[in-house]
């Protein structure tokens, strides 16, 4: 009796110092974060930036977390695999940084009610899945107005990835702004349908170019196209990452994308158990988006102009979808004194006036 | 007029890394060998070939070394099918793998940086000619390396003794293996010249077509190459038509596009795999005229002993 009788503390004893040292465990191990990206972390692109806010997040807190990326994965059923075995082995928190990563997140997120999901550029959110994406569109219109004034063509070449809301989005901004400088010139886009092929969309830029283009624009990830507007001598704005050095003659800007301080302040929501479903889409103001240095090129007038839109944009007093805005059949979509609301802009399928071709659907 | 010699260069540019792919296929396959791994060894060639470049400021150097680096991944992939008899489908795959994420490896203190593109050799007069000169005598010595390349491999082929012995190989290795011919030996050189070649397609791209690295930038040509192959039913002839046929089409595409024309830019995207297939439904519906040209051993492991 005596025996079983400390026998049985032993165990005891034995079974709380175990879950004492679980207890700790716990504590001690470090947060896991992962990154599902659509394309390279080479990309010097869209990816890079990306994984510059993972790394941002690597230095924001040292040995308190573990973050993990998978580069390269297709959108689609792949992604859902990738998604699936991230939540399974132990991640926390989970961006998936492509529009086509939507569905399969949502998908995973309520097998895994416990793990936070951060999906960029998406519209759909769930109790632990958030949206996240940048006014790409304000710095477009910026790029726009840029463009407009060094034209002299009057053809803005812009390629194409897919035709998603986001990407018609930026071509409609730039549109807008374009032609309220230069009301003659017209944008002619070529979609790739691919958001990475650089001897893809070096072809699609250089077809632009034969085609009379003398500004080049892209929603594509790669810098192929500075590069062949560089070859060519022609103008050329970036994408996502500064790209100067691709073509320092023809870069005239780019648009930055900067997901550090997003990164950093959703991965302490988790760490300190404030994390919640939201849908964040922050532009110049919040620094989410910035703009590369502006080419030497530009003249002193056009500069000006730019870096005052880029002011009344941060100060609210400028909109890029400021109406009034006619489709292109020239039907009436926002009347004067209105501006598009940030609903039909999530899901925009139309494009503005002074686009060239049809939107394929 | 200068718009259309603008597109036929830009023709020309999308075409040549698929005739040096293409190529050393096709010389491969006549042996008898299947080499799935085109893709691979291009990004390995082209990740070689931008490295040395711009460390030793030589584009020679760089398209040797692309070349080299090709080959001697074929030399892997010819180490595991050919002497330890490994499945050669599987292992092309493996091999593909093995170059997206090696050459991502070697490349990745080469992601963003700029590189000279490789001189275009203008011949004084004849490059100033209207139309012709842009046209036909003012490219790099890669796109005049490729063209040449087909001359020589058809003379190889079906003039030169040694080609006639690897085609009598790729026909049957066991006949060949009887009549005293070095079936191994040969096999290793035509899958290392698949190599080679595949990786001059790949300096092409990383040297000359977009020069910068970037991971995984043959974007599924490798694989194009191999399509060709078969759409070219094996003649080095058709090949060259074929590789220009597949680049055109990816450059006309854009322009369609570019002059507003209503076509889904996706079907044309996939013109050349449909035309690919149905080279395929003809060689199957009609055996015994195209099948004349494909090599009945292609794939088939060869025992030296049996």
């Amino acid at each position: 009796m005596k025996t079983s009788f400390i026998k049985r503390g032993a165990i005891w004893l034995g079974a709380a110092a175990v879950s004492a040292a679980m207890t700790t465990a716990a504590w001690a191990e470090p947060l896991k974060v992962g990154f599902v990206y659509v394309g390279p972390v080479g990309d010097h692109g869209w990816t890079y930036r990306h994984d510059q806010g993972r790394k941002a997040i690597d230095k924001a807190f040292g040995d308190k977390v573990k973050t993990t990326l998978v580069e390269s994965v297709k959108e689609g059923a792949d992604s859902e695999r990738v998604i699936r075995q991230l939540a399974a082995s132990g991640h926390k928190l989970i961006f998936t940084t492509s529009f086509g990563f939507m569905n399969p997140t949502l998908k995973v997120a309520k097998s895994f009610p416990n793990v936070r999901f951060e999906h960029a550029t998406g519209y759909k959110q769930a109790k632990n899945v958030s949206t996240y994406a940048a006014r790409f569109y304000q710095g477009r219109h910026i790029a726009g107005l840029i463009a407009g004034k060094m034209t002299k063509s009057n053809v803005i070449g812009y390629i194409g990835s897919f035709p998603i809301p986001e990407v018609v989005r930026g071509i409609n901004a730039t549109t807008l702004a374009l032609q309220k400088v230069n009301p003659k010139a017209t944008v002619k886009v070529v979609w790739v349908n691919t958001w990475y092929d650089p001897g893809k969309e070096g072809a699609a830029a250089k077809a632009l170019i034969d085609q009379g283009a003398d500004v080049i624009m892209q929603h594509t990830d790669s810098p192929a196209a500075i590069q062949a507007a560089q070859e060519r001598g022609v103008w050329a704005v970036g994408q996502a990452s500064d790209m100067t050095h691709f073509g320092p003659k023809s870069h005239l800007t780019a648009i930055i994308d900067v997901w550090d301080n997003y990164y950093v302040a959703r991965t302490k929501a988790v760490m300190d158990g404030s994390w919640k479903s939201d849908d964040t889409w922050d532009g110049l103001k919040q620094g989410m988006l910035q703009m590369a240095p502006y080419n030497a090129a530009i003249p002193a007038d056009v500069l000006a102009m730019a870096k005052k839109a880029q002011a009344n944009i941060i100060a609210g007093t400028v909109h890029p979808f400021a109406g009034p805005i006619k489709d292109q059949m020239g039907k009436e979509k926002v009347p004067a004194g209105k501006n598009l609301d940030d609903g039909s802009l999530l899901s925009m399928n139309w494009y503005v006036q002074g686009v060239q071709g049809k939107l394929p659907k | 007029m200068e718009t259309l010699t603008a597109v036929l260069i830009t023709v020309i540019g999308a075409a040549t890394p698929l005739v040096f792919a293409a190529t050393g296929e096709l010389v491969a396959e006549k042996s008898g060998v299947l080499n799935l791994g085109v893709e691979g060894m291009m990004l390995l060639g082209a990740v070689a070939a931008f490295a040395v470049a711009l460390t030793t400021g030589s584009a020679t150097l760089g398209i040797l070394a692309g070349a080299a680096a090709g080959a001697a991944l074929a030399l892997v992939f010819a180490l595991l099918t050919l002497t330890l008899l490994a499945n050669q489908v599987a292992s092309g795959l493996a091999l593909t793998i093995f170059g997206i994420g090696v050459s991502a490896l070697i490349g990745r203190s080469f992601v963003g940086v700029p590189l000279q593109r490789l001189p275009q050799l203008d011949l004084p007069g004849i490059s100033d000619l209207p139309i012709l000169g842009p046209l036909l005598f003012s490219h790099d010595a890669l796109v005049y390396l490729s063209i040449l390349a087909i001359p020589a491999t058809i003379w190889f082929l079906e003039r030169s003794r040694a080609g006639l012995i690897l085609r009598a190989i790729g026909e049957n290795h066991q006949a060949a293996h009887a009549l005293g011919h070095a079936v191994i030996k040969v096999r290793y050189l035509a899958v290392m010249f698949g190599g080679a070649m595949a990786g001059l397609g790949g300096a092409y791209l990383s040297l000359a077509y977009t020069p910068m690295w970037a991971e995984n930038m043959t974007a599924g040509r490798g694989w194009i190459a191999l399509a060709l192959v078969v759409f070219a039913t094996w003649r080095p002839g058709r090949l060259l038509l074929g590789a220009y046929l597949f680049g055109g089409i990816t450059v006309a595409q854009l322009h369609i596009q570019g002059f507003g024309f209503d076509i889904p830019s996706q079907f044309l995207s996939m013109l050349p795999y449909l035309a690919t297939i149905a080279v395929l439904v003809a060689i199957s519906a009609d055996g015994a005229r195209a099948r004349l040209n494909a090599p009945a051993s292609l794939g088939r492991i060869f025992y030296p002993e049996a």
